[in-house]
């Protein structure tokens, strides 16, 4: 069981996310530098959170051509578990993995705070975990967070059931005082067609142990490492 | 040759920065200003044969990396540089 965590000049949840995967998990993990042009025959690639290449010009619109993601598209393709944790899903959805894109949020404030998302979907590899329904503390720390999409779009993923985490208050109500940065629908994470895809702009990975505030986040990489010793991806490895 | 491309978010997406830019705006009394749209804008020095091939280089740039079309559109203008 091994974790590939990408690593973009600029990336700076890196080592939380390989911290998490080695020391809190005890699975294998590798830091995999954005030039590389394999993913360390890793089960489950992490495109971590912070400012890959200085966020210049868009977020993600740059780390999208960092040779390594060519990689990361053929893992994606032949079914591999992906997740975009922040910049890793800016860096998605630039890529086209993800659909849609971020805008700046609402507030025009970096948003940095404890905030609550409803599991919506739990057929995916980081949620099969999770209680259908089930609420999560973890924190967001972004200031491009701002999910759009046009109309037709925003229609098509309701309909796939590809929203997969949910801005909520505690109760797990989607109400518009929850929702931190304006996102449509009060969308936090989404997968793509296939489901092997996940972004979330929220932070698992900084929630993963209890002196931390909330051990909530680490469901989703219980999740993969359950999804993946299932044998359900083990077709992908390189 | 020289290109300018405009970039703009599309009339569809909300711009809460140009939204902030028009209150700071109306509180210098500028009420006339009824919207304000930010964007960006690039110069582009191009080594092209002609203008129609410098707009065909540009409009490729601007698609794939300048502008993202989920959220933005693009106007492109090159200017031919007269030789002295």
């Amino acid at each position: 069981m091994k974790f590939a965590v990408v690593v973009f000049p600029g990336s700076n949840c890196d080592h939380d996310a390989y911290h998490v995967a080695k020391d809190v998990l005890g699975a294998d993990a590798a830091f995999v530098w954005h030039k590389d042009t394999t993913l360390a025959g890793a089960d489950v690639v992490v495109l971590p959170g912070g400012f890959a290449h200085g966020d210049y010009l868009r977020t993600g619109a740059i780390a999208r051509f960092s040779p390594v993601m060519q990689e990361v598209k053929k893992f994606a393709a032949a079914g591999g578990p992906v997740i975009g944790i922040c910049n890793g899903f800016q860096v998605l959805t630039e890529a086209g993995l993800l659909p849609g894109a971020m805008l700046r949020n609402r507030s025009l404030q970096y948003q940095c705070e404890h905030v609550y998302v409803k599991v919506e979907q739990t057929d995916t590899p980081f949620t099969l975990a999770c209680r259908p329904g089930q609420v999560l503390r973890i924190p967001i720390a972004h200031g491009e967070g701002n999910y759009y999409a046009e109309p037709d779009a925003i229609e098509r993923l309701e309909k796939n059931r590809q929203v997969i985490f949910r801005y909520t208050d505690a109760a797990g109500v989607a109400t518009e005082n929850a929702n931190p940065n304006g996102s449509l629908n009060n969308i936090a994470g989404l997968c793509n067609e296939a489901r092997n895809v996940v972004g979330l702009m929220p932070h698992p990975e900084r929630a993963c142990e209890l002196g931390l505030g909330s051990a909530d986040g680490l469901i989703l990489f219980e999740s993969v490492v359950k999804a993946v010793s299932e044998g359900a991806f083990a077709s992908v490895r390189k | 040759m020289r290109a300018r491309v405009f970039v703009t978010l599309k009339p569809s997406v909300f711009d809460p920065q140009g939204t902030t830019v028009t209150e700071a705006l109306h509180s210098l009394g500028y009420n006339a200003v009824k919207d304000v749209r930010q964007g960006k804008y690039f110069e582009l020095e191009i080594d092209a044969a002609s203008p129609e091939e410098a707009r065909r280089i540009v409009g490729e740039a601007a698609g794939k990396l300048l502008a993202n079309p989920v959220i933005e559109s693009y106007r492109i203008e090159i200017e031919e540089r007269v030789a002295v």
